[in-house]
């Protein structure tokens, strides 16, 4: 699932434009991205507070199995990268 | 005698503008985006093409013109690239520290929100009904 201060209505348009089907959730006024520490105050337009790129594999557990923070907003997690974090942590539960 | 068109001022001008404008197009795709080898190849090339064109200009003045405007699509050029490089190289890759962001190993809190529809989702339901998740923290404001 994907989370940004972007509201709901945004997220639609552009799941719709991009064609994605996952969850987009809205988190406006960034308590859920201040809760994990990825506020990137001021970056946004208009000096707006939005979230810094990160992306989290979590288990069926609730916890965390892998933790991308990107230094370069440009640079993002490959699905093969995800992909393969995700068969490591299946292989270890398999243990 | 007629003095002929410089057209490496003008080339050169043209592909440092396309070197600025081009990584819209190739933030498309990763192996261009992750780092802008393209663009500065585009920068590159139109760096050593307005060259080429100064040189004309200045050391034969009689036969090309561009003594008055080269400088000034060199400095444009210039500015181009320096924009570009402050952008992309620069700016992208001030990101905060994020020191208290979750680590592996450590249970997710727990959190509801709503969706592109309004609907509210909790992440315990989304996990309860998986083998895990993908959270995808982005910018926004596209």
């Amino acid at each position: 699932m994907a989370i940004s201060v972007d509201p709901p209505e945004v997220s639609k348009r552009h799941c719709q434009k991009m064609g994605f089907t996952y969850p987009f959730l809205s988190d406006p006024k960034a308590e859920v991205v201040r809760r994990f520490d990825l506020l990137h105050p001021g970056a946004g337009p208009g000096g707006a507070d939005i979230s810094r790129p990160a992306e989290f594999l979590i288990d069926a557990t609730g916890t965390i199995r892998w933790v991308n923070l990107t230094e370069n907003a440009a640079v993002r997690a490959r699905p093969e990268q995800v992909l393969k974090a995700f068969d490591q942590g299946s292989a270890q539960a398999d243990r | 005698m007629k003095r002929r068109w410089n057209w490496p001022l003008w080339t050169g001008f043209l592909l440092a503008l396309a070197g600025l404008f081009s990584y819209a197009v190739f933030a498309q795709f990763p192996i261009t985006r992750d780092f802008p080898w393209a663009n500065l190849l585009l920068f590159g090339t139109g760096g050593i093409v307005l060259i080429l064109g100064l040189a004309r200009a200045f050391g034969r003045p009689q036969v090309y013109r561009g003594k008055m405007f080269g400088p000034i699509l060199a400095v444009l050029s210039l500015l181009a690239f320096t924009l570009f490089d402050y952008g992309v190289l620069y700016e992208l890759r001030q990101m905060p520290a994020s020191a208290g962001a979750p680590r592996v190993g450590e249970k997710v809190t727990e959190f509801t929100l709503p969706d592109q529809n309004g609907k509210a989702v909790a992440l315990t339901d989304l996990l309860s009904s998986s083998d895990g998740a993908v959270l995808i923290f982005y910018r926004g404001h596209w």
